[in-house]
């Protein structure tokens, strides 16, 4: 379905932006809506939002700064920057150009893209050139625009229609004609602009400020290869970093260290925090500890350690480990220890909403906040073992209701002196479709040594479509 | 003559100041068991909390270890602050520790395959945690010692709990060095209502409780009913109106020397 956005031009609406769907139906920018709708039933309209365009715009130009430092976005739907000496690091101007395209659109964006000696006339050739993508050699500014409609010069939509009127369709046309009497009739503005794409007025860029990561790298005259070496480099690093996230009041939740190797490779450790922090000693052994996973290969020769990731630090803590009463922050240390095992073995355990054991705890970062003090089963037993899975037993009962007499257990006979239950669990069914009639029957039993389990038995024991009767042992008490 | 005399002053003074860590810990906190019988047989009357303590099942509970790790539990539950839990794997299961009166929000998770040792050290050596659980199979005399001098120097009480998948694990039995010893071993429970032995259901847990090795005190064994909701051990009522340590200690496997 074609979509375009509204926007009240002070009379009535208009279409703001029309997808391709909606252009192929000839449906463009500035129609009055009630004549498209009349063109297009069915048509989907939604609220433009100027604002929000407008940021998205400043969040690709900085993203654009990727390829070349000074990038600037350019209302309503461009984005301008100067490449010069950093397309090389990208195989060429054409191949940068095909790779920003191709990256936009993975994000959703057509773009079309052009380089030329001015920003005027890579504008005009991004959009109204016949090619994606265009790449004007130097010098060539002039002949590239000659063909273009006098509209790629940015001028006004009135300029536009008076010069059409007089009969000037190209630009090489305008710029063969005598400039008083043009000048005279549009004013100075027509001739500047002119004169921008062709390079005879400089045009400057308002850069986009850069994005907000904090970077430092240290270059090494000899390359260096030991840990020794490495630690060292890795407190200077972390101590300039330190001081540049207290400057903006923030600490860092990630941190990427990346060696450049002499052979061009690179190494890369990435440390994570369980909390913002900037204390260079703590973010120094975080990496420190972690230095011996590095392959220095012939020697690294620079080393950068960037902040992808920083928050606010805030007084409050309100985790569950330091509400519990202790003077000392848990954070460095479960920071070494995910750095270590991974942070999927350095957790605490939350009780989530479900009768089915298994489902019935779940493993959250160590510093989340504390789980609602209801929620712990404290009448029913449980053990201090869960078997995952269950496993089955032999095990021999008295259909409905009643324990087993005796269950072998790899191998094991176990006599049931004594018995709790049945607690009876259902399946969930708005998970599982299998689940829809699922029951357990869970029983604690205690054998004749004093050792307790608990059992259960799939199926109430009288509707066979709630199970199979088969025995499982799922816990030790 | 007065020289050698001399060197024996210089020598006593040098001893007494080594021994004067060993006089320090009878006043080192401890926390009660809260059961008279347990408590005044224990240097200090209850649990010394700076310091290295080997908690295990009795024979084939080794494997999962329960009784040795409710009990750990249990002693946790009665001490104030995080709680860090070492394991080989995870196992655990959440809500038991809550019905000790342990909560889970408590408790610090790390597996840990074979540096449990490390990851207990590091925490004693951190600081913060009301107590340092590490489930572990193998611990050998030189990490023993080191665990129990960070527990020293921290206050803090360690629980090297100890899990074998073998019966009778002869790792398990290699003297260290902690300042307890302890093995529990299941008993089979009386009924839930002593009064009406028919009726079905489940009485509290029953342990034999072994104090294998105390330094300050001889070996003892006491026999208790599982934790209750605040972590606290009842003297059986078998048990309860008998003098304390009247019980045998069979042996299981367990060497009775105290090493």
């Amino acid at each position: 379905m074609p979509v375009v956005t509204r926007v009240f031009d002070g009379r009535r609406w208009v279409i703001g932006g029309a997808d391709a769907a909606a252009q192929g139906f000839g449906l463009r920018p500035g129609l009055p809506l009630a004549q498209a709708q009349a063109m297009r039933p069915g048509l989907a309209v939604i609220d433009a939002d100027p604002a929000g365009d407008a940021a998205g715009l400043r969040d690709v130009a900085a993203w654009c700064q990727g390829y070349a430092p000074l990038t600037a976005a350019d209302p309503p739907d461009g984005i301008r920057f100067d490449c010069t000496g950093a397309d090389h690091l990208h195989g060429g101007e054409a191949a940068m150009l095909a790779d920003i395209r191709n990256r936009l659109a993975r994000g959703g964006f057509t773009a079309r893209a052009a380089v030329a000696d001015t920003p005027g006339a890579a504008w005009a050739l991004a959009r109204h050139g016949n090619r994606p993508i265009t790449v004007v050699p130097p010098g060539g500014t002039a002949a590239a625009l000659a063909p273009l409609p006098v509209a790629a010069l940015r001028l006004p939509v009135e300029t536009v229609a008076g010069l059409d009127r007089l009969g000037f369709a190209r630009v090489e046309q305008l710029a063969a004609a005598p400039r008083g009497p043009l000048v005279r009739r549009f004013g100075a503005g027509l001739m500047r602009q002119l004169d921008a794409a062709l390079g005879a007025v400089f045009e400057p860029l308002e850069p986009v400020p850069p994005p907000t990561l904090i970077r430092q790298r240290l270059t090494f005259v000899e390359p260096l290869a030991t840990a020794e070496a490495f630690a060292a480099v890795i407190d200077r690093l972390c101590r300039a970093v330190c001081d540049a996230l207290a400057r903006r009041g923030e600490g860092a939740r990630r941190l990427d260290l990346v060696f450049e190797r002499v052979d061009g490779t690179m190494q890369v450790l990435a440390v994570g925090t369980a909390r913002p922090v900037r204390d260079p000693a703590h973010l120094a052994r975080l990496l420190a500890e972690r230095i011996e996973t590095i392959d220095p290969g012939l020697g690294v020769e620079a080393m950068t350690l960037w902040v992808p990731l920083a928050e606010t630090t805030s007084a409050d803590q309100g985790d569950a480990l330091a509400g519990a009463g202790s003077a000392v922050d848990p954070a460095p240390l479960i920071d070494r220890l995910v750095a270590r095992f991974g942070a999927a073995h350095v957790y605490r355990m939350a009780s989530v909403e479900s009768d089915v054991p298994e489902r019935s705890v779940a493993r959250v970062p160590a510093l989340s906040p504390p789980t609602p003090a209801r929620s712990w089963p404290q009448q029913r037993p449980r053990p201090l073992r869960l078997l995952t899975p269950p496993q089955p037993v032999d095990a021999i009962a008295l259909l409905p209701d009643q324990p087993p007499a005796a269950f072998t257990w790899r191998r094991v006979r176990h006599r049931v002196r004594r018995a709790d239950g049945p607690e009876r669990i259902f399946g969930e069914w708005w998970r599982r479709d299998g689940e829809m009639r699922a029951v357990r029957d869970y029983w604690a039993v205690e054998d004749e040594a004093g050792d307790r389990f608990w059992l259960y038995r799939s199926g109430d024991g009288v509707e066979p479509e709630t199970g199979n009767l088969a025995w499982f042992v799922h816990g030790i008490f | 003559m007065i020289e050698q005399n001399e060197q024996l002053i210089n020598l006593r003074q040098k001893l007494s100041g080594l021994e004067r860590r060993g006089s320090e810990k009878t006043h080192a906190p401890v926390l009660p068991f809260g059961l008279d019988a347990i408590d005044s047989h224990l240097p200090g009357g209850g649990l010394r909390l700076g310091g290295l303590h080997e908690i295990a099942d009795a024979g084939h509970g080794q494997e999962h270890a329960t009784a040795a790790g409710l009990m750990i539990a249990g002693i946790l539950a009665r001490l104030d602050g995080p709680v860090l839990w070492a394991a080989e794997h995870a196992d655990l299961f959440a809500p038991a520790l809550a019905q000790v009166g342990l909560p889970p929000d408590r408790v610090l998770h790390v597996n840990a395959l074979r540096a449990v040792p490390l990851v207990m050290e590091e925490g004693l050596r951190h600081g913060g945690f009301a107590g340092i659980v590490g489930e572990l199979r193998r611990l050998d005399a030189v990490a023993a010692r080191r665990l129990q001098l960070a527990a020293e120097s921290a206050g803090v009480a360690a629980f090297a709990l100890r899990r074998s998948r073998k019966p009778r694990d002869t790792a398990l039995a290699a003297p260290i060095a902690a300042v307890t010893r302890w093995r529990v071993a299941r008993l089979p429970s009386g009924p839930p209502v002593p009064e009406a032995p028919r009726v079905r259901g489940l009485a509290p847990a029953l342990w034999r409780l072994d104090l294998i090795r105390c330094r300050g005190a001889e070996p003892a064994s006491w026999t208790v009913e599982a934790c209750d909701a605040t972590g606290r051990l009842r003297l059986a009522a078998v048990m309860a109106d008998r003098p304390m340590a009247a019980a045998p200690m069979q042996d299981r496997g367990e060497r009775r020397r105290a090493g």
